[in-house]
């Protein structure tokens, strides 16, 4: 009975570890930022580079930090998928133009629309650092005091909006 | 002689292959030959989270090079090796650290290896002991039939 159980049980739990480890995708590395305050950033705006976006000026309110560039192919299929979320007018977006030409990415909202707020242009890419940033496009929720609480790796989709950020958003109300 | 001479070969190689490595880091390298060493020790640490089985000081990713230069900058104003790793997990979590640290999350990956290796000595007692069990008892039965 042992002879057969024992392999029998230790080759299920391969399975399972298979299961679970080959299922996951190795390129989302989770954030050690949920639940912990966004980084602080100021930054020239990439619609007007005379002013500044602090993450100041969105204090006290719940809002998006959306990691793009013109040079990220992804970018340019969530741009709908955010101008859809920014007409649905729940949280506003602000951008993070990471690692980008200004002019290319002035003419990116121009030609394209403007679904943010405001948006940040992280030449160096240093605030993106402080975000944890590996890729784009991100999307950050933040709370009203600021707090991460939740990070999602790759392109938004209005099913993505849906089901894993409007729980999150109404939740927190 | 001769395996000295494939050992000889050997390092030749991968010395050859570390300095064509090395040659992704174009950035001048430090005067101080101490923070220099320590630059590089940590680069070798800190895995590139763009291609992920890399390290920022092999990877030729834009990220690699942002990590690079935020690296040297910190060891530039004096901060402790701890102080940069720390920076680092804060902001991309322990996936940074190419070598995984030995934490819960991590015990049976750490020691998961000797644990099967101590299964495997036990199955293979087990068996030993039987099997030597098995060969007396065929001895014993021979003395037997010798007898009769």
């Amino acid at each position: 009975m042992w002879k057969f159980l024992l392999p029998a049980t230790f080759f299920a739990v391969l399975v399972g570890f298979f299961f679970v480890g080959l299922s996951r995708d190795p390129s989302q590395v989770p954030s050690p930022l949920i639940g912990k305050p966004a980084p602080a950033y100021t930054l020239p705006k990439v619609e007007d580079p005379a002013q500044k976006v602090t993450n100041a000026d969105f204090s006290g309110k719940k809002h998006l930090v959306n990691v793009w560039a013109t040079w990220c192919v992804e970018c340019r299929k969530e741009h709908a998928v955010l101008l859809e979320i920014a007409r649905q007018n729940i949280v506003p977006i602000v951008g993070l133009d990471w690692k980008d030409d200004l002019a290319s990415a002035q003419q990116w909202l121009q030609q394209l629309g403007n679904p943010y707020v405001a948006t940040a242009f992280d030449e160096e890419g240093r605030v993106a650092i402080d975000f944890g940033v590996y890729g784009a496009p991100e999307t950050f929720l933040i709370d009203e005091q600021g707090k991460v609480l939740h990070k999602h790796i790759g392109s938004l989709s209005m099913e993505i909006w849906t089901n894993e950020f409007m729980p999150i958003i109404q939740g927190g109300k | 002689m001769r395996s000295i001479i494939h050992v000889l070969i050997l390092s030749l190689v991968t010395g050859l292959w570390f300095v064509s490595a090395g040659a992704v880091d174009d950035a001048p390298p430090f005067e101080d030959a101490v923070l220099q060493a320590r630059y590089e020790k940590l680069t070798h640490q800190l895995r590139c989270l763009v291609c992920q089985n890399e390290t920022i000081a092999d990877s030729g990713a834009t990220l690699a090079a942002d990590l690079r230069r935020e690296l040297r900058k910190q060891l530039a104003v004096g901060q402790t090796d701890d102080q940069v790793i720390k920076f680092m997990t804060d902001r991309y979590g322990a996936f940074v650290l190419y070598k995984p640290p030995f934490e819960p999350r991590t015990w049976l990956l750490w020691l998961g290896p000797a644990l099967l290796l101590l299964i495997g000595v036990i199955v293979a007692f087990r068996i030993i002991v039987k099997r030597s069990r098995l060969a007396l008892k065929d001895a014993e039965s021979e003395s037997e039939r010798d007898q009769t």
